[in-house]
């Protein structure tokens, strides 16, 4: 039934326990104002069968509603509405409510992106992992204009203003990737704001956590990030995700997803034999990926403008290094991204 | 049309032009634009408001084009947001709210009351010129600056923008004078220049309508001025109102925002019911079940209606308490609305109803406004609006309000008064055609785009996952059939005006008392101050017009 209401709607995976209660409030309220609806409009159209003018002169009996009349007009829709209200504001408090255990993490809307930010690190941009089956609370600011963090799947939103923290959690019940939007309109690229969600099984989550913050040790890679504050980086694939962040790389480069942007999708780039606008094959390699960066007109992927910037002085050796780890960590058929080097 | 038509002596020709009216006392283009008339101020209003539906029309269709594809289609993404916002600015500024209360009210009011014009004919023109001087400033700051804010100008995106909004926030500011200078004649006229007879109950139930919306435009018209005013302010002198940076609050501009926009909301949608509340009896030739619950209910709407903003600020950090508030009172609106339809399919019973264009725009505003309210009780609902806001189930649910229900009376009422304002009928099956066309199209317009917000998508987008590709191809194609219906419309309205079988005074049997005039009717409405002894929507009695047909008029 759940299932069959679902697909009927079109609503997306029902992948957290909120999705749940929203769902069966909606099936609820469509089934009683469809039903409602239906009656109406056949009480209308029998009226208008057996009430249809006979002769062109033809007068009416003067008829006005009844006293009961007008007090089941208002009553019985009434309690209906008062009921959903009810059901409706119950819900969401909780959502509004997070549970004392819940879990944090700081959000970070910019134009056009989504930043996340475990307390004790890591950080990451546009991918957010969390564990299944554990509340998570986030903890959601802006950093310029207003936005609005999406996920479908979960029936979540909440505003992302600035200057100040919303809040709003949820507790993720099926392992998968699933869409972030953003949902407040925010200028020319605001229908690209789109990030994911890793639900991971909630030991693979322990053990990716660990291994962030044990990057974080190790390393100790200080660095400033744009906003002059200076953050503490783990892996080096993990910085050169921020340095691509900061250069504006991901405007045009996805890395969520493997499909064409302004310019070539990085993940799944790495080894993978591309085809250039003269007719060439060339193999991505370290020493392309490299080479585009510095000097990025020499080499064009075949289907694609020579739009892109030149970094060479922009970016210096390390950096570039970094990006070219990060796009090795790219990889579709991997659940855990950012995650490092292989070594 | 059988027996009692045999009764009656029918002269050979049909009813008579008349031959002065206020169509040609004075043929000059001076004439008009210097007139006093409510009438002609109505016409002029009419060219305005059509212009606007049409430009209004043209973007929203070049929008539908841009999202027939995920991708790019014909436009770029800085285009796009260029061309929703004029969408929303045309169709709610210089569109819906002046549509039905500066035309067809202004035509009929007074009419409709036994008066001879407006309380005050002089602001009336004024309005006229105020309405046009904004639009025209809105228009050019639109194309030349190139504001790319949605009509809502949510702060701090609407203050920083590098776009020039400031002379589309002075004509939003422009036009908002014209609106308060129609609701303050509407008032003063309701009040003091009613004819013997028209008491406060014993008016037709648009006028009622009126007054409820008349009241809502003199009072929240000023916050959205105001609002306008700190926006470009902000933007311009770099106040911080709204700048959390310099100890302002973003949300501060969403709740003056909706403090006029979600009463704004009501002042387009009243004026339509109160269209549908006459066109049903005369389409039905009964009376109205229920008269003081739809006049009350308009009143209900009107006061209850400017406590429902908060309901647009559920995820926008609004604390739970208010949320709840909020969505509490939302579901009162929902009961008059809820009110007025019951009392409109009971209208039908033991009527005598006729099938033609008005009717078919009758069921469509039916289904449209119980469908749009119905989906409007559901976001009201907290925790479904959680899901559903920002996106296209909220852009479909005002549609089926503001485009399928206000459009649906803003066409009943264009063809059961169209008689009456130039004389002249229109062709009844291309009206049936077109009207089962409209319906059709709105419905394949927007029904999928309530299912595209159930599937999240998010409203304003340029570029959409490829899940969401058929959906959108379907909404695009009923936004096509739409458009092909506005223009059998135009069509068949252009040659009636000109090439119409005359009308004569009362060609529906209607009751109303503005059927008591000739059609055209004369600059002075009345010959003498009239003295109405039945009441607008009476129907026991066989309608004289049809008992005495052909009789001189």
């Amino acid at each position: 039934m759940n299932e069959l209401m679902r697909r009927m709607l079109f609503l997306p995976e029902q992948a957290s326990t909120f999705a749940v209660d929203v769902d069966h409030l909606h099936y609820f309220v469509i089934t009683v104002t469809m039903v409602a609806s239906l009656g109406v409009a056949i009480v209308a159209i029998a009226f208008f069968w057996k009430f249809r003018r006979r002769r062109e002169n033809q007068a009416t009996p003067f008829v006005s509603p009844t006293a009961i009349f007008e007090v089941l007009a208002i009553s019985v829709p009434l309690s209906f509405f008062l009921l959903w209200f009810a059901i409706g504001f119950r819900d969401f408090v909780k959502v509004s409510s997070p549970p004392p255990d819940a879990m944090d993490v700081y959000v970070q809307g910019k134009q056009w992106m989504w930043k996340f930010a475990y307390p004790e690190g890591p950080n990451s941009i546009g991918v957010l992992h969390v564990p299944a089956n554990r509340p998570v609370r986030l903890l959601i600011t802006s950093r310029d204009v207003i936005h609005s963090f999406f996920i479908p799947a979960f029936r979540i939103k909440m505003d992302a203003l600035p200057g100040r923290y919303t809040e709003i959690w949820f507790s993720a019940t099926k392992l998968g990737r699933y869409q972030i939007f953003c949902s407040e309109y925010c200028g020319a690229q605001h229908s690209k704001m789109w990030a994911e969600v890793v639900v991971m099984a909630p030991e693979a989550f322990d053990e990716w956590i660990k291994e962030q913050q044990r990057g974080l040790v190790a390393r100790q890679d200080v660095l400033a990030d744009e906003t002059g504050q200076v953050t503490q980086q783990g892996s080096l694939a993990q910085w050169g995700l921020h340095v691509a962040a900061r250069q504006g790389c991901l405007r045009c480069h996805n890395v969520d997803s493997t499909e064409p942007a302004t310019g070539p999708s990085w993940v799944d780039l790495y080894q993978q034999p591309t085809k250039l606008t003269d007719g060439r094959e060339i193999i991505a390699d370290e020493a392309y990926l490299t080479e585009s960066m510095m000097e990025p007109t020499v080499k064009i992927v075949a289907g694609y403008q020579p739009l892109m910037p030149n970094y060479q002085g922009k970016l210096s050796g390390p950096e570039a290094a970094a990006i070219v780890e990060y796009i090795k960590s790219l990889r579709s058929d991997r659940t855990v991204q950012a995650t490092g080097g292989e070594e | 049309m059988t027996a009692p038509l045999t009764t009656t002596a029918v002269p050979p020709a049909g009813p008579i032009f008349p031959k002065k009216s206020y169509l040609n006392d004075g043929t000059t283009i001076r004439s008009w634009l210097l007139t006093h008339d409510h009438k002609r101020i109505a016409l002029l209003y009419l060219v305005g408001v059509l212009i606007s539906l049409f430009l209004g029309g043209v973007f929203a269709m070049v929008i539908r084009l841009e999202l027939l594809t995920p991708g790019p289609t014909i436009i770029e993404a800085l285009t796009y947001n260029r061309m929703f916002t004029l969408h929303g600015l045309i169709m709610v500024f210089m569109f819906m709210i002046p549509s039905i209360p500066t035309i067809f009210g202004n035509f009929f009011l007074p009419i409709m009351l036994g008066a001879k014009d407006v309380a005050f004919p002089r602001w009336n023109l004024t309005s006229w010129y105020v309405y046009m001087a904004g639009s025209a400033l809105m228009l050019w700051g639109l194309i030349t600056g190139g504001a790319d804010t949605g009509w809502t100008f949510y702060a701090p995106y609407s203050t920083t923008t590098t776009t020039n909004i400031t002379p589309v926030l002075l004509g939003v500011f422009i036009i908002g004078f014209s609106s308060i200078l129609t609701g303050l004649n509407f008032i003063v006229t309701i009040h003091t220049l009613r004819a013997p007879g028209v008491t406060w109950f014993k008016m037709p139930l648009f006028v009622w309508s009126l007054y409820a919306t008349s009241v809502i435009q003199v009072l929240a018209t000023p916050v959205l001025g105001l609002t306008t005013l700190l926006v470009s302010a902000e933007h311009t002198f770099g106040f911080g109102f709204f700048d959390p940076a310099r100890g302002g609050d973003p949300i501060l501009f969403q709740h003056l925002f909706w403090f006029y926009s979600h009463p704004a909301v009501y002042i387009m949608v009243l004026p339509s019911m109160g269209v549908i509340s006459e066109v049903i009896c005369a389409v039905a030739r009964k009376n109205i079940f229920g008269y003081k619950m739809i006049a009350m209910s308009s009143l209900g709407i009107a006061f209850v209606g400017f406590f429902a903003w908060g309901h647009h600020l559920f995820t926008s950090g609004q604390s739970p308490f208010d949320a709840g508030a909020f969505g509490a009172i939302s579901m009162l609106v929902g009961i008059f609305t809820a009110i007025k339809v019951f009392n409109w399919v009971g209208t039908l019973y033991k009527g005598a109803i006729v099938f033609n264009a008005i009717f078919a725009y009758i069921c469509g505003f039916l289904f449209f406004l119980v469908f749009g309210g119905m989906t409007g009780i559901a976001v009201a609902t907290v925790s479904l609006d959680v899901h559903w806001q920002d996106t296209y189930f909220v852009v479909a649910h005002f549609h089926f309000v503001m485009v399928g229900a206000v459009i649906m009376g803003f066409l009943a009422a264009l063809h059961y008064w169209f008689p009456k304002m130039f004389g002249r009928k229109y062709p009844e099956n291309w009206a049936l055609l077109a009207a089962g066309l409209m319906i059709l199209g709105f419905s394949a317009t927007f029904i999928p785009q309530f299912l595209l917000g159930n599937a999240g998508m998010p409203r304003r987008y340029y570029e959409y996952p490829e899940r969401f590709a058929a959906l959108n191809v379907a909404s695009t194609a009923g936004a096509s059939l739409l458009a092909f219906a506005f223009i059998i419309i135009a069509i068949y309205l252009a040659i009636a005006l000109k090439y119409g079988e005359v009308a004569g005074r009362n060609p529906w049997g209607s009751r109303g008392y503005e059927w008591d005039v000739p059609s055209p009717p004369p600059t002075e409405n009345f010959d003498a101050v009239p003295v109405f002894t039945r009441g607008p929507h009476e129907y026991q009695d066989v309608p004289e017009d049809l008992a005495k047909v052909g009789h001189a008029i």
